[in-house]
């Protein structure tokens, strides 16, 4: 962030200069080329005509006004900012793996699909379920698929249940799914400690009802104690519990959620696998589940034949394809490279530290900074502003930014919905107790700054290379290209 | 093993928390679940044991020569794009949820949304879908919330894998109802347009279509607003290079697979959903949109906008639930195209244009092949073959070539065919190594 121009925010076409040239393509081939004019595009796309250093110092450029993991502290709630290990790219840039074509011969792709059933293996036994796809290629794309299959799985029992049970803790994705895919979304009240109110739940289980869909932990990050009982209250319904899996951190080598009772979950392998965000994705995502869902999987997925590993494209009852080809498989070597740096103690030691740091933060800030829930927390915690900064007409975005100020990103906020000005706090496994030091000092001299000084706050950031910016006017008039 | 704590830290954490032991923390967890037993290694690898088996594992994929498309291509990553896309302030970012600290990821995908606008000659672009298939299936379902209707036409010549996805994402009711436009020379016939329309969605076309060949979409578009229903045009953005565009012939919506600009193939992802529409339907689009705005001070500024329709606004009302996209993969798209510039884009797509031309030529040559369409064609074409298309593949594998995909468990009414891809990426020598191994294998 040192540095940066400020002035300059040209666009790239800004930089432009007509007959300037980066990247030239001379396959003699070309001449070959020929088309009738009628096939032809009439004008010339608007795109940047820059030389390749131009196109490196915009973009590199661009690249530090963010930040990042590896750059800044980032406790986004329910997003599992870990670091990225390097090896993980260096194995998914091997050129074998990222240069094999989706369809290719199975003989051709011997090593992919090996390293694909290792994967799915070990995750099934980790998370002490049956059936494995990897095909989704996101968390909210892996909600689709397990809907998917309980549909498919209902209709294969000759049942119409068409409503969905959902808390109103839940991230946003898991209704949106549920309404995509045809179901009517039953919200559930949570109890002020944040979990389900089984009483509640079974009053609205019932013949209809398709599947529960839970957080574990919640998005409090708070577990459900009573899950064993939530699970036999939807499955005495005839209904099937699927669990949202973004929280695994906490769980990860401690529990296996197979064993609480859950038919399905989905995986973020983006999260809790380390696989980077990359600014908003790619991500990968999986479904895991019970015997009795798996002949539903999408298809093709991967089985050992002899010494040999195929594509199963399965019996028939498949959902059929939730994306082209296979997955995002340059993901789930990542992810898979993961797998192998973590015997089961090590991935215990995730769930134990993730927890431990998110108890600390919330530990040093409880008096500043109340803690919605009045208990330990499991891997995140949600804090509130608190009446001091109340009472100064100071809001949750007010600490966000003032945090952006004093090198940290900003917790998530405003999430999850039912706590007044939430501010959600992840730290992850990775961060040390310093750096959790640091951070609760700068929560702690916002704190004190927003009492001093309010209006300081109010007008935070000004260190970063814009101030709050206009969101109306960004909605009001769309300018959404040059 | 990443975790930096040691056991004095874990302790003085311990202490100021006020635990005892983690046991303590975790105790709204029945202890029953706790510590399990788990069938799973013992040990971890260290880095380089854990290198090694990854590079074994990677050895075991063989690299024929290849003249595989179908959706997926082969194409040189340029240094610059990868230099750029390891940046790890981009690569290590999440969602820009706070865009005074992200303001390089959004003026990238500002960039991006603009470059999707530029390629496929339409009015806005979102910040991407998972893949082509999802940004197809999302577009459809755009059409079918727009008009009410709920018939779906689409083109014979669609992307098979395009349309397993479409048929997923409206699996969850019988309503919706299917009718494909029937294939005349490998295009679509365009005479059953009118009927077929009637009541329509959407018409769903690909072009260059799946079989390689380049539609006629002169009057299409016309033949859809009669009916009133929308078009929805998939296209390859690098045949957009040369190709009229889904906004001069009058699409509603344009899409395409991203991966063709520059991305790995890594067996089937992640790549890159496009995602463009006409102005009004901009509040139909699904995902993240980034726009320009203006700071306190009127300084530039970008940020995530028109979010009311997104999942995290409008929950069970969302336009769709898609969260996390493909961002990084957008990055590389913008920065490949960047490097390229219209001129270069053009130099791209006539490289394909003409390597697939000289392909074509030469395996039309040999005897008892010839090509199956008369037809226009990109970058891939169907080649006619005397025998089962699959043996001869493998037979071809054998020698190290993979001499293209055989269509007949997808399009069984083309017979004994092969979709042969070439792109710029093969040279003249690759080609008469391909026609060789298509002898040899016959
Ligand atoms: C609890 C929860 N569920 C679902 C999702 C959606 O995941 P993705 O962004 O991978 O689609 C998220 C991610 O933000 C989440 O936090």
């Amino acid at each position: 962030m040192i540095c940066v121009s400020a002035i300059d925010n040209r666009l790239s076409v800004e930089k432009s200069d007509p007959g300037r040239r980066g990247l030239k393509i001379k396959n003699p081939l070309r001449e070959k080329a020929c088309l009738k004019p009628e096939l032809r595009r009439k004008d010339r796309p608007k795109l940047p005509e820059m030389s390749e250093f131009d196109v490196i110092r915009h973009f590199t450029r661009l690249s530090r006004l963010n930040f990042s993991v590896d750059t800044h502290f980032y406790p986004l709630g329910s997003c599992t900012m870990k670091y990225n290990p390097r090896f993980n790219e260096e194995a998914a840039a091997l050129e074998g793996f990222a240069s094999l074509h989706p369809l290719a011969h199975d003989d051709c792709a011997q090593g992919t699909l090996e390293l694909l059933h290792d994967l799915g293996s070990r995750l099934k036994e980790l998370l002490g379920l049956d059936a494995i796809t990897l095909q989704p290629a996101a968390g909210a794309h892996s909600e689709f698929t397990g809907l998917l299959l309980a549909k498919a799985y209902f209709e294969s029992r000759g049942e119409e249940r068409d409503e969905i049970i959902v808390p109103d803790s839940a991230h946003g994705t898991n209704p949106a799914t549920a309404s995509m895919m045809g179901f009517t979304t039953v919200n559930l009240a949570s109890r002020p400690d944040g979990r389900l109110d089984l009483e509640t739940l079974k009053k609205h289980l019932g013949p209809r009802t398709a599947v529960l869909m839970m957080t574990v932990p919640n998005t409090l990050g708070i577990f459900e104690t009573q899950i064993e009982e939530i699970c036999r209250a939807a499955h005495e319904a005839g209904a099937l519990v699927y669990m949202d899996g973004a929280n695994l951190n906490a769980l990860i080598g401690m529990v296996k959620p197979g064993e609480l009772g859950i038919d399905m979950m989905h995986l973020n392998f983006h999260k809790t696998f380390s696989t980077p965000h990359g600014g908003g994705g790619p991500g990968g995502g999986a479904i895991v589940c019970r015997k009795a869902l798996a002949p539903f999987l999408p298809v093709p997925t991967v089985k050992k034949e002899g010494g040999r590993f195929v594509s199963d494209f399965g019996d028939g009852r498949s959902i059929g394809k939730v994306k082209s080809f296979f997955g995002n498989t340059g993901v789930l070597v990542k992810a898979y490279a993961y797998m192998l740096a973590h015997s089961v103690k090590e991935f215990g030691e995730i769930a134990r530290c993730s927890i431990i740091n998110a108890n600390y933060v919330r530990a040093l800030l409880q008096d500043l900074y109340p803690s919605y829930s009045k208990e330990y927390c499991m891997h995140e915690c949600v804090l509130t502003p608190g009446p001091d900064l109340a009472a100064k007409g100071l809001k949750t975005l007010d600490v966000a930014k003032g945090l952006l100020d004093r090198g940290f990103h900003a917790p998530t906020v405003y999430f999850p919905l039912i706590v007044h000005e939430a501010i959600m706090i992840e730290p992850t496994e990775t961060e040390s107790k310093e750096t959790l030091d640091e951070f609760v000092a700068a929560m702690r001299e916002i704190h004190a700054l927003g009492v001093s000084d309010p209006q300081a706050l109010k007008d935070s950031p000004h260190t970063m290379p814009v101030k709050r910016l206009d969101e109306v006017l960004a909605a009001r008039q769309p300018n959404l290209r040059w | 093993m990443y975790v930096p704590h040691t056991e004095k830290d874990k302790e003085e954490m311990l202490k100021a928390i006020g635990a005892a032991s983690l046991e303590d923390l975790v105790k709204q967890v029945p202890s029953k679940f706790l510590w399990p037993e788990f069938d799973l290694p013992r040990e971890s690898l260290d880095e380089s044991q854990a290198a090694a088996r990854l590079t074994e594992l990677s050895k075991k994929n063989c690299r024929p020569l290849s003249f595989l498309g179908a959706g997926a291509y082969e194409r040189y990553t340029p240094a610059a794009v990868k230099a750029i896309t390891s940046r790890t302030e981009f690569l290590t970012a999440y969602t820009p949820y706070q865009p005074e600290a992200s303001q390089g990821t959004l003026q990238a995908i500002y960039e991006f949304q603009s470059t999707v606008c530029a390629l496929y000659g339409m009015d806005c672009a979102n910040a991407s879908m998972y893949d082509g298939a999802s940004s197809f299936a999302e577009a459809v379902r755009a059409a079918v919330r727009i008009t009410g209707r709920r018939k779906i036409v689409y083109a014979a010549g669609v992307h098979p894998q395009y349309m397993d996805t479409l048929r997923t994402y409206f699996a969850h009711s019988p309503e919706y109802t299917y009718a494909k436009v029937p294939m005349k020379d490998g295009v679509m016939d365009k005479a059953a347009l009118p009927a077929l329309l009637e009541g329509a969605a959407c018409l769903a076309v690909q072009t260059p279509n799946f079989l390689g060949l380049i539609e006629d979409m002169d009057g299409v578009a016309d033949a859809a607003k009669k009916a009133g229903a929308l078009l929805v045009a998939a296209a390859d953005p690098v045949s957009l290079g040369v190709l009229k565009t889904p906004g001069e012939y009058g699409a509603d919506f344009a899409v395409g697979e991203g991966q063709s600009l520059g991305l790995p193939l890594a067996y089937g992802g992640p790549y890159l959903g496009l995602f463009s529409c006409k102005k009004e339907h901009v509040r139909q689009m699904p995902g993240r949109i980034c726009g320009m705005t203006k700071d306190k001070d009127g300084k530039r500024g970008f940020v995530l906008t028109l979010q009311a329709r997104e999942q995290h606004i409008r929950r069970d009302k969302a336009a769709s639930n898609i969260c996390s996209n493909e961002a990084l993969c957008a990055l590389a798209a913008t920065v490949y195209t960047a490097l390229l510039g219209p001129e270069g884009m053009r130099e791209l797509a006539e490289a394909n244009m003409g390597a697939a031309a000289h392909a074509a030529g030469r395996l039309s040559s040999i005897k008892g092949c010839s090509l199956k369409f008369k037809g226009p064609f990109f970058n891939e074409f169907v080649l006619a073959v005397p025998g089962s298309a699959a043996a001869m593949r493998e037979r071809a594998l054998g020698q190290g070539v993979d001499i293209g995909l055989p269509l007949a468990p997808l399009y069984p009414e083309l017979g004994e065919t092969l979709l042969v891809c070439a792109t710029e990426a093969r040279t003249e020598a690759d080609i008469a190594r391909l026609e060789k191994a298509v002898k040899e294998a016959i």
